[in-house]
């Protein structure tokens, strides 16, 4: 309440009111000083020390303190302060160690007033008590600070630092004895003024020189301080130790810092070298200024706050040799150019996005799942604080971390051991390569087998297993309903087969949530529509909506219908952001040949069980059985070469083997050479060695059927002489016994041989894992604990 | 075995050269007998330097564990040790802060390529024809992958490099004449530009191997042995000694210390104390005007210039070296003499602690925080003792060296009186300390055992580190200031 009536008699007796202004100086600033009552400001630099009247629309040069022929250093300020409650006294600290005083109230020309010449070094700074009118403090270069009293001829009591430079002094606010010094060692000092001795308390503040500090006007115990690692922190100093309960990280050293007076959390900072602007920072907010003031062309040196009860007027001196008065209204506020929202991918792809909490909380309906074993993304939340008008000081975070299976590659090794290269006709292993895809969620890539088969089939035995196929692709589509209803009608679903693509659906659920979170904030009635909607965008075609209806009447269990319907979502999604690169293919294959559209038509549209046998047969001329197995060839090329690119060289390189000689002259065997190589490398590294060996020698390349000559010996020992084996047969020729014998079965073993490394003996892999059920002694009778691992 | 004879207690003072040296010799007697006809290259020189006995300098490294663990990491950064870290080894504080400073700047992660920094080294080095830190750096060129061809002078090096040879010119010898202009020039040259990060990289290069080199002339660095001038393949002579009991014995240097001198110099450290407890006391007596504190900075600056720097027997720098910089003739110049009027730089209006500081970490992040731990060290040490003297506060003389170094470069301190430059400097140290900073290849064996004769090898390396730092930060200073301007 005191404060309020203190205000209004402030401010009624001169009502402040002004604009934005500037007026040129004739040299460079180093610091500035407002008297009282906010009607003149005091400029202080090497080569001037000035005062302006603030008038409405304009400074007015109103008295030039520096006079004389030639000025000597005493004029040459590092800081000036107005003493804040008699208006015609002024103190300067000099650069050459000087502590000026200046009465205004003189007659003379020549304002000087007092000269105390007692520090060694630069005084850096300069405050006068707040509520005393004869005491000045000085802090210096030299590491000593300095009381005055000002009607005395020196000073009445020095502090000292100890060692480092005194940066910044500043009386407390509120308690009559307290100052606070900062030093050039990272260091803040606690002094009680009567105590000259010891420091009340000191602590580390920054690292590297603390520029400043400020006490808050109103907050007793809160201080300011800013440093040269570029960091303005705010300290409560009324715990026992000084807690650090804000920290602003800025671009620049920070030169001065300012409380803003009547706002609790505002301060005002400028920077010593670099960047021009003054900023006004919320310390909660502590990323983002709250206003900022970009008038300067060089660096602003000196900032005040106009009158110390209005928060409106900032007065700032540069090196640009410039005085400004900047009003609060016409700031740049950076938070409206600011980005609301981020987002970004971590290296294994992770997704982290954030917003304005309000953004995420509209749709906070959604958020607790029962179970919450849906919500596979961790979110973490930062409370808003709702007081002041700094409106959305909080935004929320969310991480949604990817699926580790997808990063695990767990699908290269299954497709590399499920797949069929040979051994079965063409169509057959076209067909089983394509259902393990599927069964991997690898839509496309089943596809795309399933349409190699039809492309370089015999088209005459087409419509035999065509309900068969046709499903199989169906099933590739997308739409985990029409995936089930595929395993229903073709008589091989079996409940449990459900149940595991339920738990599949769940997991692609999860992989791509991110997707769903955020980007929609739709609420869950519209979602079955966009999910088909989706659907039909993805297919090209409407007929899946019927397709929709006639599943769910069909389907017994509505609660599964309910399960299906976020990864629906889920999947639309997916060809949105993640899955891109399919759209343009499928575009590139639409240009590059229309019977193949045609042909993806008529299958989708028999969807259908009932209706496929006549659709098929409508889409049979479409399909065009003449063409020969040739005019795809070109297509197929470019497909390998988009899977190869896409990183997918197992594709490439299945197709390659299945095709044959179908595709294989199309290719360049250089490029083949590369995919095989490509390939035949993964899988060793992830010790899939039967497979390796198996592409090895499917393959037609001669570069690489080789590999599987090289390095085929194996050198062995006779189990009886212990010595090598030199010939090829199985007898040796030096004890002219039968070497590698099994030692169960005492028959020759020829095939796989296992064989302790302790007694060398050893037999048929079976033999040996059977007896070593029994007995953990050697089956030849040597008495060895054999150890086969 | 020649060294059968040499005298035992001989061989006991110098344990760790003669076993080092023993090696060699029975090597080469080994391979004579086979006469393989390799040649054995020898050691020129007497230990590290040419101005402090090698015995003195390795006693330390056996003494203090610190100097040893620190040379074995820098043995083990770059496999082998120079003679400079030797050297330094005196002050072992200060020789780790410059060695990691070094370390990063020429080894971590930084805006330019390696063998570009090696170049620039090479650069900053031939503008004072140091040949030592030349050849050091050819080798390390060469091994970073850098083109030969370069080396055969500036005009084979890329555009850009050249470029910078004004920059190098002038911060070697007149940083004063350093103008937005210039930084302007290599900023914007389109597609040889620099950025302003690999600026500030090669600025702080330059200035680093500009002072390095003053150090190098001014504590008479020898040659390293697998360096040009390190070595000869001359067969030791029959009639004299082997050249490894030269290198042991070091006696020339001492049979050189006449007893005269000696005597004549005793008050030397005694007269210095006391002008320096008489400045401290009658410091607030009598009060200079501002206007005479002026004029003393004036007058030291002028006088600074005037202090011949040596002997001028004008030494051609070898081609060899010379090559790597043009227009050899441009050298220190006194400003006033040459009636130009350079304004005084005052370090209140720009220092290195607020400003440098701050543009350095921006542009070249951690870079800032070890130039600045450097610079403290080198201005902070003390081991408060002066020659036989213990327990001194040597602040005052030591505030007085770093200013006149950045005196004669025109910076002057608001705060201090230049006065006191005159009473604790005497001529031959001022002579000595003009010669280093501004033309350090005149440094001569001379100059070095003339200034503070009473005082020990150790205390004088402190003055060549202490010159060494205020040299760079003066050059780094101008060199920064433009900078800013230019950004501004």
């Amino acid at each position: 309440m005191e404060k309020m009536s203190r205000v209004t008699t402030a401010l009624g007796s001169s009502a402040i009111s002004g604009r934005t202004m500037f007026c040129h100086l004739d040299a460079p600033a180093n610091a500035i000083s407002v008297c009282r009552d906010a009607t003149q400001v005091v400029v202080a630099g090497r080569n001037i020390f000035k005062i302006y009247t603030l008038e409405e629309e304009q400074f007015v040069e109103k008295l030039n303190l520096r006079v004389g022929r030639k000025p000597s250093l005493n004029f040459s300020c590092a800081d000036v302060m107005w003493h804040q409650m008699e208006e015609n006294l002024l103190a300067t600290a000099a650069t050459n160690g000087a502590v000026v005083t200046w009465n205004l109230g003189k007659p003379s020309r020549n304002k000087q007033d007092q000269l105390f010449t007692e520090h060694k070094r630069t005084v850096n700074k300069v405050c006068f008590h707040p509520t005393e009118v004869y005491m000045l403090l000085s802090g210096s270069q030299d590491g000593f600070m300095k009381c005055f009293d000002l009607r005395k001829k020196e000073s009445v009591s020095t502090f000292s630092g100890q060692s480092e430079s005194v940066r910044d002094v500043q009386f407390s606010m509120k308690d009559y004895f307290t100052f606070a010094a900062s030093f050039e060692n990272g260091n803040v000092q606690l002094w009680d003024i009567r105590r000259p001795d010891r420091y009340e308390r000191m602590f580390t503040a920054h690292t590297g020189p603390v520029f400043c500090c400020d006490w808050h006007p109103d907050d007793r115990g809160w201080l300011a301080t800013g440093g040269r690692d570029k960091m303005v922190k705010v300290w409560d100093m009324t715990t026992n130790r000084a807690k650090e309960i804000y920290c602003v990280q800025t671009i620049a050293s920070v030169a001065r810092v300012k409380w803003r007076p009547e706002r609790k959390f505002h301060l005002a900072t400028c920077s010593m070298m670099v960047d021009h602007n003054i900023y006004v920072w919320d310390v909660r907010r502590p990323f983002i200024p709250f206003a900022t003031f970009e008038e300067h062309k060089d660096v602003t040196t000196g900032i005040v706050w106009r009158h110390q009860h209005d928060p409106h007027f900032l007065l700032s001196g540069s090196k640009d040799s410039t005085l400004y008065q900047h009003m609060f209204k016409d700031a740049t506020r950076p938070v409206d150019k600011a980005n609301p929202e981020g987002l970004c991918f971590g290296l294994f792809g992770d997704l982290a996005f954030a917003a304005k909490e309000s953004l995420i909380s509209s749709d906070a309906n959604r958020k607790p799942y029962p179970g919450g074993d849906r919500r596979y993304p961790i979110f973490f939340f930062k409370k808003p604080d709702p007081t002041e008008q700094f409106a959305h000081v909080s935004s929320a975070l969310s991480v949604f971390e990817t699926d580790l299976d997808s990063n695990r590659m767990d699908w290269f090794v299954k497709t590399a051991q499920l797949y069929l290269l040979c051994g079965k006709p063409f169509a057959e292993l076209c067909d089983h390569n394509a259902k393990v895809a599927q069964e991997l969620k690898r839509p496309q890539v089943s596809t795309t087998w399933t349409m190699l088969r039809i492309m370089f089939s015999d088209p005459a035995n087409l419509t035999t297993p065509g309900l068969n196929h046709n499903l199989s692709k169906l099933g590739t589509l997308p739409l985990m309903n029409s995936f089930n209803m595929k395993e229903m009608s073709s008589g091989m679903g079996t409940e449990s087969r459900l149940e595991r693509s339920k738990g599949e659906s769940r997991q692609d659920n999860i992989h791509l949530e991110p997707g769903n979170s955020h980007a929609s904030n739709n609420n869950e009635e519209n979602e079955e529509t966009e999910g088909s909607e989706g659907q039909a965008e993805y297919m090209f075609c409407d007929a899946e909506l019927d397709d929709d209806d006639l599943y769910s009447m069909e389907n017994d269990n509505q609660a599964e219908e309910q399960e299906y319907t976020l990864p629906q979502e889920a999947f639309q999604l997916r060809h949105e952001i993640i899955d891109n690169p399919s759209a343009p293919e499928h575009l590139q294959q639409d240009k590059a040949d229309s019977p193949h559209v045609s042909g993806n038509e008529a299958e989708v549209t028999c969807l259908t069980p009932i209706e496929s046998f006549s659709l098929i047969s409508i889409s049979q001329p479409l399909f065009s059985p003449h063409l020969p197995a040739s005019f795809f060839c070109p297509i197929v090329r470019e497909m390998l070469t988009y899977y190869a690119e896409q990183g997918d060289v197992q594709m490439a390189v299945s197709v390659l083997i299945v095709l044959g000689d179908r595709i294989r002259k199309e290719i360049d065997d250089l490029t083949q050479e590369h995919w095989y190589m490509s390939y035949i490398d993964l899988l060793q590294r992830f010790e899939l060695w039967n497979v390796s060996n198996e592409v090895i020698k499917l393959s037609t390349c001669s570069a690489i059927t080789c590999l599987n000559q090289a390095s085929t010996t194996l050198h062995i020992n006779c189990s009886n002489c212990k010595r090598p084996m030199s010939n090829k047969g199985w007898i040796c020729d030096r004890c002219h016994q039968c070497a590698s014998v099994c030692a169960v079965c005492h028959h020759v073993v020829k095939g796989l041989f296992v064989w302790c490394q302790g007694c060398s003996h050893g037999g048929h892999l079976e033999h040996i894992m059977n007896w070593l059920k029994s007995s953990a002694h050697c089956p030849a009778g040597c008495g060895h604990l054999c150890e086969y691992t | 075995m020649r060294h059968a004879v040499a005298p035992a207690e001989n061989v006991e003072n110098n344990y760790f050269a003669v076993t080092d040296q023993l090696k060699i010799c029975t090597h080469c007697e080994r391979l004579s007998k086979k006469d393989l006809g390799v040649r054995i290259p020898r050691p020129l020189g007497n230990g590290p330097s040419r101005f402090i006995p090698e015995k003195e300098i390795l006693q330390i490294s056996k003494v203090d564990a610190r100097t040893q663990s620190i040379f074995e990491d820098a043995f083990a950064a770059l496999g082998r040790l120079d003679n400079i870290s030797l050297v330094m080894g005196f002050h072992p504080q200060y020789l780790g802060s410059f060695l990691r400073t070094q370390h990063y700047l020429l080894q971590m992660d930084g805006p330019l390529s390696l063998h570009y920094r090696h170049y620039i080294g090479i650069m900053a080095a031939a503008r004072h024809q140091c040949s030592y830190l030349v050849n050091l750096h050819v080798n390390d060129f060469l091994q970073v992958g850098g083109d030969p061809k370069w080396l055969n002078g500036l005009d084979e090096a890329p555009q850009k490099l050249q470029q910078l040879g004004e920059l190098n010119k002038i911060l070697a010898h007149r940083p004063w004449l350093l103008t937005k202009e210039h930084i302007e020039c290599l900023l914007k040259a389109e597609e040889h530009s620099w950025s302003l990060a690999e600026l500030i990289h090669a600025v702080v290069l330059l200035t680093h191997y500009h002072s390095l080199a003053s150090f190098t002339f001014g504590c008479g660095i020898t040659p390293e042995i697998h360096c040009d001038g390190g070595h000869t393949f001359r067969p030791p002579s029959l009639s004299q000694y082997c050249v490894c009991d030269i290198a042991n014995g070091n006696g020339h240097a001492n049979h050189h210390d006449d007893p005269l001198g000696n005597q004549e110099m005793c008050g030397e450290v005694e007269v210095l104390m006391e002008r320096m407890k008489q400045l401290q006391e009658c410091r607030d007596d009598e009060e200079a005007s501002q206007e005479e504190m002026a004029t003393r900075f004036e007058r030291e600056k002028t006088e600074s210039m005037l202090v011949a720097t040596a002997e001028d027997e004008e030494c051609v720098p070898s081609r060899d070296i010379s090559r790597h910089f043009e227009d050899p003739s441009y050298g220190y110049k006194d400003f006033s003499r040459r009636g130009e009027h350079v304004p005084t730089f005052r370090v209140q209006d720009y220092s290195w602690e607020d400003h440098g500081f701050s543009l350095v970490n921006r542009l070249y992040p951690d870079v800032g925080q070890m130039l600045d731990e450097k610079f403290q060290m080198a201005y902070n040490l003390t081991y408060n003792t002066m020659a036989t003297h213990k327990d001194v506060d040597t602040s005052m003389l030591r505030r007085a060296i770093w200013n006149y170094i950045h005196c004669m470069f025109g910076i002057r301190y608001d705060d201090y009186d230049y006065g006191e430059i005159n009473q604790l400097l005497d001529r031959s140290f001022k002579i000595y300390i003009k010669t280093m900073v501004c033309s350090p290849e005149k440094t001569t064996k001379r100059m070095y055992e003339s200034f503070w004769r009473q005082f020990q090898h150790s205390e004088k390396v402190h003055v060549n580190l202490l010159l060494m730092e205020a040299r760079m930060q003066a050059e780094l200073l101008y060199a920064l200031r433009a900078i800013t301007r230019y950004m501004t």
